[in-house]
């Protein structure tokens, strides 16, 4: 009867309506509920602009996660709720810019670190690089955890992307 | 534009006449102008000026609740939106159809800080099943068509319709005919064959069966409620029912088992405490229903019928989920058990009944008697015995002459029955008995009210008064907000931290100055009396009854205790459980 302790770190895609304060709505629901959001990525995903795809990384209970989908569920503007996490193998990626500035030995190190990630370069100057790194966001995690120690000054995610493995839609 | 072309006001009000709107409940400012201009001398639409915006929307409620249709509230930019807020999350949590129209500033004007101008839209988000902002008198007819899909199918609820005043005066030709074909909206209508036939056949396997039935079942219709009589009584189980379900099954039906929950019966929280299988129809578990969850009903396998799948398992587990509306849900249940011939096992189920007629005769609801002061109580039953066969409708305020209203009066059918179940909202029961009797308007309208309770939207006598509205409030005075100082009692050690209301207006003379009638009662055997006269008399009554001052409401099962763990009104010692206080 007691919700067992154990959280589980879910991939929501949600499919809605492109109309004016749907992502509030959906945003609105996980505040208004107390549900976690710890990535949240929305973009228009069809050629007409109608429909736009929100990815939600969320924390909870396995009863709670059910509790969301449910709620989210029953919003009008919102076509289809999917569970990336419980329907099978999925892709996850996250894009990061990562600017770092420093010294010449720092500097190195940076373009050495950057690319055994496969981060691209996409801005240099005499003092600064900004690099581009794609992946999951274990990868991006341990990416920034490096450049911490080389002159990291700003950070900006995208928060995740994902879709099904193989023919699967949502 | 074409001689056919109409203003958005006119639109507005063509597309409420389609969808066959009679009444609506509202109040005039600036930015609704255009659309009272329409409503001026209008034939088809009769428009009730309430006192105050959040009277409107209560009224609709009682309007919606006691005829099945939907409610129309229309209220001003800024302050009219914000005052309905309280009635549509009121709606929101009993999941009554609404659908409130709201003027807003200007579409260039908004987001100016404008005068009257408030974020409706954004307002409203959290106490509303959907909102619109419209922004072209094109979309008008489309929107408000739309709106009233919403409101009226799945689980019911508000809609809010946000219309900038000048919306209302472009012109279009745009008028919406024909169903909603909505683009992502699909509502849970019928249920699953297979978790229906699962339902049937777990509660087949029963010993100890037990209903629990909810305003779910009234939401669905009559039919839902003649199917629910049908099929409680070919299995021959107890049922019990919700603050909300009141009504869906009479009252007086030897199968009934009282209402259930924080103030229900003795037998019925003990059978849904003791049950191997119960089957929760249309109602949520809600935390008044429940008590401590960990002991909520322990023994048993469950069935949840609910047409909405977030209620599923979102307090408690359920073994059974059936999600759908309950009458069609019942409709396909019936025929299973009888095409099944499934028949509960009849010496376990003499044997539960013996249990809970054991409990039966613990006569919970007694109460002492007074010979010199009204109990409120007795107060109650002698409502309930001298409306006995009438046409008559009941409102309740909150707090504890509801829920005494809730034990006493008996409903033998649907619809008759409104109170604030899910929000708990003071000043609802008057305004809504107004919506009530707009609806019925020879019926008799009685609101069961308190002292504290009805001066939240007294000035609603004014309204009752223009439209020669018969609406009886029968207040139960006993000097504080009673449910307040209860749990003061209970958990406070009796400091009653400003729950004694001073200052009281004379309620006769209150009812004499807006042209009404007041009686005053303060002697047990004055008030048949009086109760009669209350009913006779033409026109709004105000009957300010006296009664006693610290009774408590019993049975009581306290926050955090279980459903085999209530109090009983014998019990003189109230017993705080742990952690109590902290609990609401």
């Amino acid at each position: 009867m007691i919700d067992t302790p154990q959280k589980e770190r879910h991939t929501l895609s949600i499919i809605v309506d492109n109309e004016a304060g749907v992502l509030a709505r959906v945003i609105g629901l996980f505040a208004g509920r107390g549900y976690n959001i710890e990535h949240l990525t929305v973009a228009p995903v069809d050629i007409a602009g109608h429909e736009s795809r929100i990815t939600v990384v969320t924390i909870g209970t396995p009863k709670i996660i059910e509790q969301i989908k449910a709620q989210l569920d029953r919003l009008v503007p919102i076509h289809r709720v999917g569970d990336l996490t419980d329907e099978g193998p999925s892709v996850e990626r996250e894009l990061a810019l990562i600017k770092v500035s420093g010294d010449k030995e720092q500097r190195l190190e940076a373009l050495r670190v950057a690319e055994a990630f496969r981060a691209k370069r996409v801005d240099s100057t005499a003092n600064s690089f900004v690099f581009e790194v794609t992946g999951k966001t274990e990868k991006i995690k341990a990416f920034i955890e490096l450049m911490d120690d080389l002159g990291l000054v700003e950070v900006v995610r995208t928060g995740v992307a994902a879709l099904h493995r193989g023919k699967k839609i949502l | 534009m074409s001689s056919k072309a109409k203003s958005g006001a006119a639109i507005l009000i063509k597309s409420l006449e389609d969808l066959g709107v009679e009444v609506i409940f509202g109040y005039p400012g600036g930015a609704v102008l255009p659309i009272y201009d329409e409503l001026h001398n209008h034939k088809k639409i009769k428009h009730i000026l309430v006192r105050h915006e959040q009277a409107a929307v209560h009224a609709a409620e009682g309007y919606a609740r006691s005829t099945g249709k939907p409610g129309v509230v229309l209220v001003t930019s800024g302050p009219g939106a914000t005052n309905a807020v309280t009635g549509l999350t009121d709606a929101m949590l009993d999941s009554i159809p609404l659908v409130c129209l709201s003027g807003q500033v200007p579409v260039q004007l908004i987001g100016t800080d404008a005068f009257q101008e408030a974020d409706t839209v954004g307002i409203t988000r959290h106490c509303t099943k959907h909102n619109y902002l419209i922004k072209k008198a094109d979309d008008i007819s489309k929107v408000i068509h739309e709106a009233f899909h919403v409101a009226t199918t799945g689980r019911p609820g508000p809609v809010v319709v946000d219309i900038p005043k000048d919306v209302q005066i472009f012109e279009s030709e745009k008028l919406h005919k024909g169903p909603i074909v909505h683009r992502s909206y699909r509502p849970a209508s019928k249920g699953d064959d297979d978790a229906i036939k699962q339902a049937v056949e777990l509660l087949a396997t029963a010993k100890k069966p037990i209903f629990y039935t909810g305003g779910g079942v009234i939401n669905s219709g009559p039919k839902a409620s003649k199917l629910l009589r049908k099929l409680v009584q070919l299995t021959g189980a107890p049922i019990t029912s919700t603050l909300m379900g009141l009504g869906a099954y009479p009252a007086s039906d030897p199968l009934y088992l009282g209402m259930l929950g924080m103030h229900g019966t003795y037998e019925a929280n003990h059978a849904m405490h003791d049950c191997d299988v119960m089957v929760c129809i249309g109602a949520r578990f809600d935390d008044r229903i429940t008590g401590r969850i960990d002991a909520f009903s322990p023994n048993s396998k469950k069935i949840h019928v609910d047409i909405d799948r977030s209620s599923i398992n979102k307090i408690i587990h359920v073994d059974v989920p059936v999600v759908g509306d309950v009458a069609h849900v019942l409709e396909v249940f019936l025929k299973m058990w009888k095409k099944g011939r499934h028949k509960l096992d009849a010496p376990a189920l003499a044997q539960w009944w013996d249990e809970i007629n054991h409990r039966k005769t613990r006569n919970c609801l007694a109460y002492k008697k007074n010979d010199d002061v009204i109990m409120p109580q007795y107060a109650v039953e002698r409502l309930q015995t001298l409306t006995k066969g009438k046409d008559v409708y009941f409102t309740t305020e909150v707090g504890q002459h509801q829920m005494w209203a809730a034990q006493y009066l008996e409903f033998e059918e649907p619809n008759r029955w409104m109170t604030s179940g899910g929000l708990g909202t003071m000043g609802y029961g008057f305004p809504a008995a107004l919506g009530a009797q707009v609806a019925h308007p020879k019926a008799l309208v009685i609101d069961v009210a308190g002292e504290a309770s009805i001066q939240m939207n007294i000035q609603e006598l004014s309204t009752v008064m223009q439209y020669n509205l018969p609406v009886k409030i029968f207040i139960m005075n006993n000097e504080y907000m009673g449910m307040v100082r209860q749990w003061q009692e209970l958990n406070h050690e009796g400091r009653y931290s400003n729950s004694y209301t001073a200052s009281l207006p004379d309620f006769v003379k209150l009812a004499e100055s807006y042209g009404a009638t007041g009686f005053m009662v303060d002697h047990p055997d004055a008030l048949d009396a009086t109760i009669t006269k209350m009913i006779e008399t033409p026109g709004p009554v105000i009957v300010d009854c006296r009664v006693e001052k610290l009774a408590n409401c019993f049975p009581m099962i306290p926050s955090g205790a279980a459903h085999n763990e209530m109090i009983l009104p014998d019990e003189e010692e109230l017993k705080e459980f742990e952690g109590g206080a902290a609990l609401v």
